[in-house]
């Protein structure tokens, strides 16, 4: 079994709504791929992500791990601060990564705190 | 910068909890983390019962459990609040896990249906907290989504939280890894099981709340 890893660039889903975002990102999950998403779900997007994936959940489906890689702020000075949040209000929230696998395939994504250790099942036997 | 507007937000909280009599307290946090224990120790300590069941397998609480009325003391002033047991956010459920629990697969398969319900609940509710304490489990990695998700989302919503780092009672735990894992909040280390700190605990909700 080959693991996939699926690009999903931030231009792919700015012009959805919160709902078609979540169904788009399921969707690749739920056919056994790694999303690889440029930039962040907000915070309210996250929480409604697991709530849908709940509604999902089924006999082949058990829901996702996920896992956001976000840029620290706190050393940043306040110019740099404004300047951040100045660009994520025009362009998104396209700084970090978020990355979403399927539970069944991906067993842990481990964040401590800017390295990711993503453990996956035995994938030779499927 | 931050800071200040942070604490003009928050005298704004305090004042409006000032006029209001009884606000909400929730519990959040991912499964196992202790959220009913400390439930438990609450009303034990200030209505003499306790209000949620604990177990070790993961789920238990797979509804919302409400105790209404509670009403703590220290240093000449109360706090009246209904206290929130909330089910344990996570992003995957499977029944085969319950099995390794010994449950049989009916049953595993109705834990798992109605844990997930749960999850959705908690979600949902989070809109109506006035505050929330957020408890993690002191032995386990801080830096989860479940974690970062739920404080993001109180965080979106304006909503005061207190960060409890239970189970600290274990040799495993680590209650700095905690703190340095949210710099900007008061992590308060306490043992719910144990009782250990609940003093600690008491004053940092009148702080948030007053």
């Amino acid at each position: 079994m080959t693991l996939t890893l699926q690009f999903v660039p931030y231009t792919d889903i700015e012009s959805l709504d919160t709902t078609e975002r979540i169904n788009k990102l399921l969707d690749i999950v739920k056919g056994k791929n790694v999303v690889l998403m440029e930039g962040r779900l907000k915070p309210e997007e996250e929480s409604k992500l697991i709530q849908t994936t709940m509604k999902e959940i089924s006999k082949s489906f058990k829901g996702i791990e996920l896992c956001t890689i976000y840029p620290e702020d706190k050393n940043l000075d306040l110019f740099k601060k404004l300047k951040r949040n100045f660009t994520s209000f025009i362009l998104g929230d396209r700084e970090g990564i978020t990355i979403i696998g399927p539970a069944t395939v991906v067993k842990e994504i481990r964040r401590d705190p800017n390295k990711i250790q993503l453990f996956t099942f035995d994938l030779k036997k499927g | 910068m931050i800071r200040i507007i942070r604490d003009f937000v928050q005298r704004i909280f305090n004042q409006i909890f000032a006029k209001k009599k009884t606000f909400k307290l929730g519990l959040y946090g991912p499964t196992n983390s202790g959220k009913s224990t400390l439930a438990n120790k609450i009303t034990i300590d200030w209505l003499g019962e306790k209000m949620s069941r604990v177990s070790h397998i993961p789920h238990e609480t797979r509804e919302i459990l409400i105790k209404e009325q509670i009403i703590i003391k220290h240093g000449g002033k109360e706090l009246t609040f209904n206290l929130i047991d909330t089910p344990g956010i996570a992003t995957k459920i499977d029944y085969e896990d319950f099995m390794k629990y010994k449950l049989p697969k009916k049953k595993a398969r109705q834990r798992a249906r109605e844990a997930t319900r749960g999850v959705i609940e908690a979600i949902k509710w989070l809109d109506d907290m006035d505050v929330v304490m957020v408890i993690l489990d002191a032995t386990q990695n801080p830096y989860s989504q479940v974690n970062i998700t739920i404080i993001g989302n109180l965080v979106a919503r304006k909503i005061p939280v207190l960060i409890v780092a239970n189970k600290t009672d274990l040799r495993k735990a680590n209650l700095k890894k905690i703190e340095s894992a949210f710099p900007q909040y008061d992590v308060i280390g306490i043992s719910a099981l144990k009782g250990r700190n609940m003093e600690e605990l008491y004053e940092s909700l009148f702080r948030v709340v007053r």
